[in-house]
């Protein structure tokens, strides 16, 4: 073993294969309790989760992922969630400038209180959209009599992910908005731009980055939405059942197979989401 | 269009006076403040209030009585005790991989950084998916389990590795920028003056990344307590059994007795409250050097 190390470290240098073997020999407990814990908690249940899908082949694999009704929950899944980041987006962006800019009465109220979607079990969060969006809620019956309904349509389903995605966007963009100098923006004043023009022109080219990242990690939170969505949709398919849903109730069926495949699509999603985000703060950073 | 700015601005006669900044006209920050607060008022505000109303318009008596029903209870006891579990769990290994991450560079660390906060990406069910698949009937493990007779899904166990997974990268994700900005002088100073690992990591570091803890220990605490979506998929929501306070409300809900879901969803509304009031304090305390999200 020290041996084949050593040939290894004299044949490659100082490689990453080196430096790999040395901490793994030389590993303190910190290490090993991480390692441990992560094995334990993240890495076993991912290899299970991947030596299944692995184990029903990819032509069962693909039937099962694009069935009519999978194909279906991936539409409501990812257009309300888009939509829903999408509206967030705008909104937050309003909230975050609202809140750095001006000063008006509980500001630091409302300030703290955008979190509390963070802080809200999803479960209290969709039972109480449910209730106030319902036909005879406080919101849902000022909108019955335009014969819009919110609860248990996939509208209900967007509104909650609006709820639980919200504090991604502002708590993105509101730190640059405060970094953001404000002779930049009096500068464009005085040379006679009109404020539409400071806006889009001065102001939004550095937050677009901030912005982007928040609507994207809204949209992959919305995306793997369960305890809130479950609640305010009626859960029919076709209608307004979403993919985590589906996972759910195929594992309730015993339908592992399925459960499974619905879940690695899912998975996928959110592990490239991960990379468009970092790719985006990665690119943001450069024109810092 | 540049033509045109410049332009613009040699044709306009008065710029603005030197000694008042540039102002907007005056209804528009009115006008902003009023459509921030209307969206906020419909997506948070008037739910947020609505789960206080639901609970107590008929007075304290049937928040009283719901607290007194035995479901109630036992899903209340199984949220504390999956809490119990789960966050110094998450403490200790946050602890250690901040102590093993922060200050050091080498290869793959952002990727190791990246891997601590997946739970974060991955969705609650196919956290809950995953663990049935490494415990459950099919799973890896679930014949030598049932052989042996060792109940882990549909069971207190997998409700506690699924709270635990999905609040896996809070304390770790907090403490690490703390330890960055603390610097290892100190400690080498201590480590120079013949102090062992321990008592550095006691009288140096702990008293250093205290608030940051506290902050990560807060977060984890408040998700653990709320988890819905991983905890749902692995303990078959039986009532008085396998269920925690988040399942309680969603049966309750589901099988229209909305009085038992609203006592219990108000308790964990007043959890959010005291969580969001803490992490405030918090961050006043350190000056906003703790992050913001999550």
């Amino acid at each position: 073993m020290t041996t084949a190390q050593e040939n290894l470290s004299r044949t490659t240098g100082d490689s990453p294969w080196k430096v790999f073997w040395h901490s793994l020999i030389h590993m303190p407990w910190t290490w090993r309790i991480m390692f441990g814990y992560l094995a334990f908690m993240l890495f076993l249940p991912t290899a299970a989760m991947l030596t299944r899908s692995l184990s029903i082949g990819p032509a069962e694999f693909w039937r099962i992922a694009t069935t009519p009704l999978a194909l279906s929950t991936y539409d409501v899944t990812f257009t309300t969630s888009l939509i829903a980041a999408l509206i967030d987006g705008l909104f937050g962006v309003l909230i975050a400038w609202v809140l750095v800019r001006y000063t008006f009465p509980l500001k630091k109220l409302i300030d703290a209180s955008i979190d509390l979607p963070f802080a809200l079990p999803t479960a209290v969060a969709g039972l109480t959209l449910a209730t106030v969006y319902s036909e005879n809620g406080w919101i849902g019956s000022l909108l019955a009599p335009f014969g819009i309904k919110v609860a248990f349509t996939r509208l209900g389903v967007g509104i909650a992910m609006m709820f639980i995605s919200l504090p991604f966007v502002v708590r993105t963009v509101q730190p640059v908005l405060m970094q953001m100098e404000r002779e930049t923006e009096e500068a464009a004043w005085s040379l006679g731009a009109s404020s539409w023009q400071t806006f889009w022109r001065v102001l939004l080219p550095p937050l677009f980055p901030a912005i982007l990242t928040g609507i994207a990690l809204g949209f992959s939170r919305a995306v793997g939405e369960f305890g809130s969505t479950v609640i305010i949709s009626s859960n029919t398919p076709f209608k307004d059942l979403i993919a985590p849903i589906l996972i759910f109730q195929r594992l309730e069926q015993y339908d592992y197979a399925g459960a499974t495949v619905i879940g690695m699509v899912l998975l996928i999603i959110s592990l490239l989401m991960l990379l468009v985000i970092n790719f985006i703060q990665a690119w943001g950073k450069r024109y810092d | 269009m540049t033509d045109n700015l410049i332009g613009a601005s040699l044709q306009t006669p008065e710029l603005p006076p030197h000694d008042k900044p540039v102002t907007q006209a005056n209804w528009i920050p009115v006008v902003l403040i009023a459509i921030a607060l209307l969206f906020l008022a419909l997506i948070l505000y008037i739910p947020a209030i609505n789960v206080f109303y639901q609970a107590f318009h008929n007075g304290f008596g049937p928040f009283l009585h719901n607290l007194a029903e035995p479901n109630f209870q036992h899903a209340a006891r199984m949220t504390v005790a999956l809490a119990a579990i789960a966050v110094p769990l998450n403490t200790i290994f946050g602890l250690c991989a901040a102590w093993a991450l922060a200050n050091k560079r080498f290869r793959g660390r952002t990727l190791l950084l990246s891997i601590i906060d997946l739970p974060f990406a991955i969705s609650p069910v196919v956290a809950g998916l995953m663990i049935m698949l490494l415990y459950g009937r099919q799973g890896w493990f679930g014949e030598w389990l049932i052989e042996n007779n060792i109940k882990i899904v549909f069971a207190f166990p997998a409700m506690m590795l699924a709270t635990a997974f999905v609040s896996l990268p809070f304390v770790a994700r907090e403490v690490i920028p703390v330890l960055e900005e603390e610097g290892v002088d100190q400690e080498e100073a201590a480590y120079t003056l013949g102090a062992t690992p321990w008592q550095t990591f006691w009288r140096i570091t702990v008293p250093n990344i205290r608030w940051g803890l506290l902050y990560g220990v807060l977060l984890t605490n408040a998700r653990a307590m709320g988890e819905f979506g991983a905890v749902s998929v692995v303990s078959g929501n039986v009532a008085g059994q396998t269920q925690s306070l988040p399942l309680f409300v969603e049966e309750a809900y589901k099988n229209y007795d909305t009085e038992a879901a609203y006592s219990a969803a108000v308790l964990l509304a007043l959890l959010a409250v005291v969580t969001l009031v803490l992490k405030e304090i918090l961050e006043r305390r350190t000056g906003g050097h703790l992050k913001k999200t999550h």
